[in-house]
């Protein structure tokens, strides 16, 4: 099977050619405004780079941090409405009550309250009411607002409500992009809504950024599929993504850390994903990234993914390098994707790391002349504060005293010179494409999140069912149900509940189904 | 009248974290509290909190708390108006005007959920609790040991219902509450151990909510700072660090509608080598290192991630994780014979004596 793989970043559009688990070809090329132009030329660099014909392509995946940047920047985000079913209930903390105020006024602020939701044992809190719905429906269209998200209490116990109401919002405004929580998030009501309203804040841009991806890749001359990556290293398809846009949110540090340990075989490491302006450091536990145990933020909101235990730093390729009282200062302010004329190699007068690394003859690249004046005490103790930076991070990254090694990826990978904090160092071969490794590598996964009653059922037989549903989910995903595993399961007592009521989360995970 | 703190609802983000920390595990993430009180204090204005000295001896002081499973709060969010109806209803019924609010447990949710009374009223909230950290069952309070009667109590739910009792023992209160707590769905709120400032005196543990903004204030100045926020915590709290491991098992189960079990440890850095297991039910109730029972209930077994210093509930617990487990003293109030009968070991199920390392 040939595989690419596409990271799309902020500043570089990465891209990856595959045979099976070859690497045949990497290239980077800069990301453009529009997206597809970016798109355009890293698939015709790495076609020919690859010399591969574009017929001969099955599958694009792409990994793009677009969606995640819009929030964190509060761009291209659509009018949004938020309906939450469960009155009485849940009056006291309406929707978007945690949220920071601009981002709040950048997509509206706009919030109804309804009848419905259900307890945590299935009962009905309050009956839906359609004339209510109705009445709320008529308000959004009069606001011209044509993107609703739809919450309801308990929905991952039953999302029957969020359904009906679904449909409801469907047929008095014709065209409307919905997001129903119970379709992204798990338990806990105000992190599954914040997750539901982001998504569908992002419907019109996603529309937008999916077809700019298609028109790319048909520009290219690719006829095979194309998917998204998403925040667990699984991936969608791209009319699913189209729909939850917001499943990219981590999907960046998830791929460059499955690509290096897939580039370098190593399956328990650290990872260190040095870019332009800062460093990444996470831990991968057998080939998948460790994931984070407390709520995730994102652009000032929270909420309940899982995403990677990801610590960064202000340390890039980038990286400005000051001499101060204190001795010499690296970071965290970078010259970014402007290194091409600011860096000192490059003719500008910033003094960078890059500028460090090339005048002590460890790397060529730009105008080495130009760094010969750089004396070499100035080298020297810039080197040693680097890596005394990276030693800090990658400790913290450390879960157990063993010896593991540290993989180093991403374009920044040239600062590294030798062991970090007595760690061995690893530079895979296209390092600095590891993102876009990760994305082409991608498995396809489901997921179930729900509470049983053990009173009337097994537990064996409740672990049964939430398995058989992930699998279920992985398949209607696409993967080959007979790649399907297990890689996740936990069951989660839930306290002061009568019925042995446990909260069971399971996640199958299994190869791409190509035809 | 004196007023120690003036909360505002920024003030919040450290009371919760230090009502976490109490927590010892239980209790409840204090997150959805912590929202409903800022939203109380931005409507309402900020809350005062009061020594118990401040108050009359004869004036009336009433406790305000959230019982049930902390899981169904954080999904199926209180309707806004249960606690402030319990509090209201419970003066109607006792026929006098309430002075000041109280908080039952300092530790998880319901360090906050007073705040929310006590600013929709105004009144002032006195600095202190009934335990000074958290535990699962109503009658688990000192002023039990005063002879303080949590009835008449008002428990009331999101739909408007509310329930009057008025029962022979504060045990009988909580089997009641807890059976009505369930057919609520899962979570309700109330108001009860109403009691006289002579009383509120020496009954309650003081100085807590003083304590839960303190804590907060540490993490978030060690952080801010760069140090190590645990080191911080060790210092401010006067606590013993116990253990510095990862997990490497976890056995849970529900007895009794209570999620119990225990999770085993591997020691990192300097406790290398070591064993180390902590027994829960809800909360953090023993620790055992190298086979040795170095703590018990009612002393305060807490647990912070290493890195963020920020504290761990049980429901978090997962394989690979890396914590710090300290050890804090209990009020003396607990470690009467009173105080060991109703919160010891013994009480809930394990065949060993109270310990302490302090």
């Amino acid at each position: 099977m040939i595989r690419i793989g596409i990271d799309v970043g902020g500043t570089n559009t990465d891209a990856v050619v595959m045979d099976g688990s070859t690497v045949i070809a990497g290239v980077k090329a800069a990301t453009t405004a529009d997206v597809m132009t970016g798109v355009v030329n890293a698939l015709k660099d790495v076609l020919a780079a690859s010399g591969m014909a574009a017929s001969a392509v099955d599958v694009v995946m792409i990994g793009t941090t677009h969606f995640t940047n819009a929030v964190v920047q509060r761009r291209d985000l659509a009018q949004t409405a938020a309906v939450r079913l469960g009155l009485p209930a849940t009056a006291s903390l309406p929707p978007m009550v945690d949220w920071p105020e601009d981002l709040k006024q950048a997509i509206g602020g706009t919030w109804y309250l309804a009848h419905g939701g259900n307890e945590f044992d299935g009962r009905v809190i309050s009956p839906l009411n359609e004339e209510e719905l109705l009445g709320i429906a008529a308000d959004i269209k009069a606001k011209g607002i044509n993107t609703v998200a739809i919450s309801s209490v308990f929905s991952p116990v039953t999302s029957d409500f969020e359904k009906q109401a679904g449909e409801i919002f469907a047929k008095a405004l014709p065209g409307a992009h919905i997001t129903l929580s119970s379709e992204i998030g798990r338990i806990g009501l105000l992190e599954r809504e914040n997750a539901a309203i982001m998504n569908a804040c992002l419907r019109d841009l996603s529309a937008h950024v999916i077809a700019a991806f298609r028109a790319a890749i048909t520009e290219a001359g690719i006829k095979g599929k194309f998917f998204l990556t998403q925040n667990d290293g699984t991936l969608m398809d791209a009319a699913f993504a189209e729909k939850f846009p917001v499943l990219t949110f981590a999907s960046g540090p998830t791929n460059s850390m499955r690509g290096a340990a897939f580039l370098s075989g190593v399956k328990d490491a650290i990872v260190v994903d040095i870019g332009g302006t800062t460093s990444d450091v996470g831990s991968l536990h057998k080939g998948f990234p460790r994931q984070a145990t407390v709520a995730v933020e994102v652009g000032g909101v929270r909420t309940n993914f899982r995403m990677p235990d990801v610590f960064s730093i202000g340390l890039g390729g980038g990286s400005h390098v000051v001499e101060t009282r204190d001795g010499i200062k690296v970071g965290p302010t970078s010259v970014g994707y402007r290194i091409i004329t600011e860096a000192l190699i490059f003719g500008g007068d910033t003094l960078t790391t890059s500028d460090i690394v090339v005048a002590s003859g460890r790397y060529e690249l730009g105008d080495k002349s130009k760094v010969a004046h750089l004396p070499a005490d100035l080298l020297a103790r810039t080197q040693v504060k680097i890596m005394q930076m990276l030693e800090d991070c990658v400790e913290r990254s450390r879960l157990s005293p063993d010896p593991l090694p540290v993989i180093v990826v991403g374009g920044g990978s040239i600062l590294v010179d030798g062991p970090i904090g007595g760690l061995e160092v690893i530079k895979p071969n296209h390092f600095a494409v590891a993102n876009a490794v990760g994305a082409a590598i991608a498995q396809v996964s489901g997921e179930v999140d729900r509470v049983y009653a053990l009173a009337e059922i097994s537990r064996d037989a409740a672990l049964a069912d939430a398995k058989q549903r992930a699998t279920d989910a992985a398949v209607a995903a696409g993967a080959r149900a007979d790649s399907i595993e297990i890689v996740d399961v936990e069951d989660v007592p839930l306290a002061y509940l009568p019925g042995n009521a446990t909260r069971v989360r399971v996640k199958a995970v299994g190869e791409l189904h190509v035809a | 009248m004196k007023f120690l703190r003036t909360i505002k609802a920024e003030d919040m983000e450290d009371i919760a974290t230090g009502g976490a920390v109490l927590g010892t595990g239980g209790g409840g993430d204090p997150y959805i509290g912590k929202l409903m009180a800022q939203q109380a204090i931005k409507r309402y204005g900020p809350v005062n909190i009061i020594d118990v000295d401040e108050l009359a001896d004869d004036a009336l002081v009433v406790p305000v708390a959230m019982m049930g499973a902390p899981t169904v709060m954080t999904e199926k969010l209180p309707q806004g108006e249960e606690l402030i109806n319990a509090f209201r209803q419970l003066e109607q019924l006792l026929g006098k005007k309430i002075d000041a609010v109280l908080c039952g447990e300092a530790g998880g949710v319901n360090s906050t959920t007073p705040f929310v009374v006590a600013a929709m009223t105004g009144l002032p909230l006195v600095d202190g609790d009934g335990m000074g950290r958290a535990y699962p069952e109503l009658q688990m309070v000192s002023f039990s040991m005063h002879g303080v009667s949590a009835t008449p109590m008002v428990l009331c739910d999101d739909k408007g219902n509310s329930l009057v009792l008025d029962t022979v023992s504060n045990a009988w209160t909580e089997r009641l509450a807890r059976a009505a707590t369930v057919e609520m769905g899962g979570s309700a709120l109330l108001a009860f151990y109403s009691m006289s400032g002579a009383v509120a005196k020496k009954a309650i543990i003081r100085g807590t909510l003083t304590l839960c903004a303190e804590i907060g204030e540490t993490l978030r100045a060690a952080k801010s700072e760069h140090r190590d926020p645990v080191a911080a915590i060790v210092d401010k709290l006067g606590a013993q660090q116990i253990f510095h491991g990862r997990i490497k098992d976890i056995d849970r189960r529900t007895v009794g509608g209570f999620a119990r079990g225990t999770a085993k440890f591997e020691g990192v850095e300097e406790w290398r080598g070591h064993s180390f297991q902590l027994d829960f039910q809800n909360e953090f109730l023993v620790a055992t290192r190298d086979d040795e029972i170095l703590v018990t209930t009612p002393d305060l077994i807490t647990v912070l991630e290493a890195e963020s210093g920020m504290p761990v509930t049980t429901d978090a617990l997962r394989y690979g994780l890396r914590l710090v487990a300290l050890a804090l003293p209990c009020n003396p109030q607990w470690q009467s014979d009173a105080g060991i009968a109703l919160v010891g070991p013994r009480y809930f199920g394990y065949p060993v004596d109270y310990k302490s390392m302090f």
